[in-house]
């Protein structure tokens, strides 16, 4: 199973080597991983996308990452409110003539062109990353230069849907 | 010689004497730093990038012990830190000194003993450059430490030293690295003095009081069980908690077992022990794991060579494991009652509820019958000696109160069977890592920690070769361990494998050629004997046990001969091969 897991961190050097590390030694599978400052100096957050089997493996990966002495706070928030944001930088081929083409498959999506030359426009696109896989795979017949993503980052959302309970109105 | 070169060392003392007194360098800071932690040895070896640190040690501030290879120093340190329960301090030049102290830190690592390793390192000005003996220990060490450092500024040194020392030593202990690069160690330290600072780690807050309310589920599910059993492992030496552990095996009693790492937590001969369980366990405590209802651990982590087949593991019983490291509880086995607590409060807090039972007589009398039918047993030889005789007889000679320290395979095996440890922390064994080399030298350490007690190293003739060249350290610091090498003329627990799963094919692990060891001790100034037949055996162990004087013994054992019973690799501890004769 898919999990999104952010971890705080104190920003010293290697931390990040730690928790890859980590990963690797007990044998969890990294999708994406990103890594940035946060609003505190000196503390920085990482947000994994990792596949586990079960929830036995899950509960391992959340200790072992907790018990790494740089690390401040693990959270699995695969099953709150969150959001998740990713960025993808991708070379289309558009010569003339598909490129009014392309450009209408671009709009709905809220991409923008952020580079062109002759045959080939550079997209930029932000959004889930399923929206981004939506995307590529409609860009994808016109021919794919290059590509590259930045990977999931995510937060919770401030409002949780509390499960609330069904009050008659007097 | 060394007159001169005090001399001249004092000379050029006076010279910058005023001037050093004003301005301490970073290793003045570090010796300093070790006074403040009441270091009260260290285990090392010198080189290039550690040379400002033994200049600063030349007036020997803190004892330092001189090994004779990197390796032979952190398993002394490892010996050091398992009987004495104080963490052990390693030093060694960068590069090749580090990478020597690879096998130790993962050794200690698996087996939780506090160690801090300093590690030279090239100048900060080369890290990175493939300098000459510049080795990425920080990179090496990362999966096989509980944390590491690299020293980045002189001024950090103290407060750097002072985490190490407590990361090491609280929650489930562990091995810490600091690398200090050379030019650090020169450095002048500038703050206005060395003190230990008050350690501000958020991210490590060990709990180690239990929760109330899972004590009292403990007590409650006692009361509800028939056939109960006590696990006890490493946990419980390390937080020094046997006493109330046999407090509450007695209060409640429960039989207990123990893993190979938990022997001596309570007597070899106590009534309600039925010996250690797991792959070479007895035939009474695996079929009790089997059969119980009820399995309390107490500071064991489940490991493989414990639970056979986990599939297998304690099918019918509620699992309450208590541990200091979270991530144990769940790891191999689904647990119903957790409990993250040092062993000791969490004994305390049992005790202090006062569980009382009515005896399970049945379920005890039961096992007692076990253990009378199927105890563990050897077939007498006509002749030479049998490596568990060898065993029994050192037991005779030492009453079951000496130190015993083994590597790993056929012997380690056999003195876990048959050697009845009267007292805690008194034996000293590698048990995750399982390594050759590792039973020598840690008896030196531990000797050096315990003095007046007597301390065995029971070796194979295989793992003595790997880290011998310690026999140096006995005549030169006076150090009184008894060296017995069970010598089978071959890797005795590689060759069972191969007799037993391979056909008998014996693909290297045969060494018909080893050394005159009795010989090689002379070469060392050291009492040799060999020994090749009972009688002979006796006699020398007897003399030798009580002498105070270092010596070694060649014993010759009979060369085919297995360790029993045993749980196959992959097969449940139900299917026990080798129980009766």
């Amino acid at each position: 199973m898919k999990r999104v897991i952010t971890t705080t961190v104190i920003n010293q050097s290697g931390v990040l080597n730690r928790v890859t590390g980590l990963l690797m030694k007990r044998q969890f599978n990294i999708e994406s991983i990103t890594v940035g400052h946060t609003e505190q100096p000196g503390i920085s957050k990482m947000t994994f996308v990792v596949h586990v089997e079960d929830q036995r493996k899950l509960e391992q990966l959340l200790k072992q990452l907790q018990k790494q002495i740089d690390v401040l706070k693990v959270n699995d928030i695969t099953d709150k409110a969150i959001v998740t944001r990713e960025l993808a930088l991708i070379k289309v081929l558009s010569p003339p003539a598909v490129r009014s083409e392309i450009t209408s498959i671009i709009e709905p999506f809220r991409a923008t062109v952020i580079d062109m030359s002759k045959n080939v426009i550079t997209v930029q696109v932000t959004g889930d990353p399923e929206k981004v896989e939506a995307f590529i795979d409609l860009v994808r017949p016109y021919g794919i230069k290059e590509l590259t993503r930045t990977g999931a980052t995510a937060f919770v959302r401030e409002n949780q849907k509390t499960p609330s309970q069904q009050l008659s109105i007097l | 010689m060394s007159v001169q070169v005090n001399e001249k060392h004092d000379q050029m003392k006076a010279l910058g004497g005023d001037v050093e007194k004003s301005a301490a360098q970073g290793a003045d800071v570090f010796i300093q730093s070790l006074q403040n932690e009441g270091v009260e040895m260290i285990f090392g070896y010198p080189g290039g990038a550690v040379l400002p640190i033994y200049d600063a040690l030349y007036k020997n501030p803190i004892p330092h012990i001189l090994a004779r290879h990197e390796q032979g120093a952190i398993h002394a340190a490892e010996g050091y830190a398992r009987v004495s329960g104080k963490t052990g301090v390693v030093i060694a030049t960068s590069g090749p000194g580090a990478t020597n102290l690879v096998t130790g830190i993962a050794d200690a690592m698996m087996d939780s003993l506090p160690l801090v390793v300093f590690t030279g390192q090239v100048a900060s000005a080369v890290i990175g450059t493939d300098a000459f003996q510049e080795a990425d220990i920080v990179g090496i060490t990362q999966p096989i430490t509980k944390h590491n450092y690299q020293v980045k500024d002189v001024n950090d040194l103290p407060r750097i030293i002072h985490e190490a020392f407590h990361i090491a030593s609280t929650g489930r202990p562990g091995p810490v690295l600091v690398d200090i690069p050379k030019n650090v160690s020169n450095e002048i330290f500038t703050l206005s003095e060395v003190k230990q600072t008050e350690v501000d780690l958020p991210g490590y807050q060990p709990t180690t009081s239990p929760n109330f309310l899972q004590i009292q589920k403990v007590a409650q599910a006692i009361q509800k069980a028939k056939k109960p059993l006590i696990l006890a492992g490493a946990g419980v030496l390390h937080a020094k908690a046997s006493e109330d552990l046999v407090k509450f095996v007695e209060q409640s009693k429960i039989p207990i077992t123990n893993t190979l790492l938990g022997l001596g937590t309570i007597k070899g001969d106590h009534p309600q022990f039925l010996g250690m369980a797991g792959m070479h366990g007895t035939y009474a405590a695996n079929m009790a794991i089997c059969e119980c209802d009820l399995l309390i651990n107490f500071g064991a982590r489940f490991d493989d060579r414990l639970t056979g087949n986990l599939d297998h593991f304690a099918p019918n019983a509620h699992i309450v494991h208590i541990d200091i490291d979270p991530a144990e509880i769940g790891k191999n086995v689904p647990t119903d009652i957790p409990i993250v607590a040092d062993a000791k409060e969490a004994l305390q807090s049992l005790l202090k509820l006062g569980v009382v039972t009515d005896g399970f007589s049945e379920w005890t009398d039961h096992l007692n019958k076990l253990t009378e039918e199927f105890p563990l047993f050897y077939r007498q030889s006509e002749e030479g000696i049998l490596p568990q005789q060898a065993i029994e007889m050192i037991h005779k000679h030492t009453g079951g109160n000496a130190i015993v320290t083994t590597d790993v395979g056929q012997h380690q095996m056999w003195a876990a069977q048959y050697y009845k440890f009267n007292n805690p922390d008194h034996w000293v064994t590698s048990g995750g890592l399982g390594t050759m080399g590792f039973g020598f030298p840690a008896a030196i350490g531990a000797q050096l920690a315990k003095p007046k007690e007597t301390v065995v190293a029971i070796t194979g003739d295989g793992g003595f070769q790997m880290t011998l060249q310690e026999l140096s350290l006995l005549q030169e610091s006076q150090i009184p361990v008894k060296v017995i090498i069970l010598n089978n003329q071959c890797l005795g627990m590689v060759r069972q494998w191969q007799q037993t799963f391979y056909e008998e094919r014996y693909s290297e692990s045969l060494m018909p050629s080893q050394p005159d060891f009795v010989k090689l001790a002379e070469a060392y100034d050291i009492e040799g004997y060999k020994v090749s037949t009972v009688e002979e055996a006796d006699q020398v162990f007897e003399k030798a046990l009580k002498s105070n004087k270092p010596v070694l013994i060649d014993c010759r054992v009979k060369q085919i001969e297995n360790v029993y019973p045993m749980v196959a690799p992959g097969k449940g501890l139900h299917e026990m091969l080798g129980v009766k004769e």
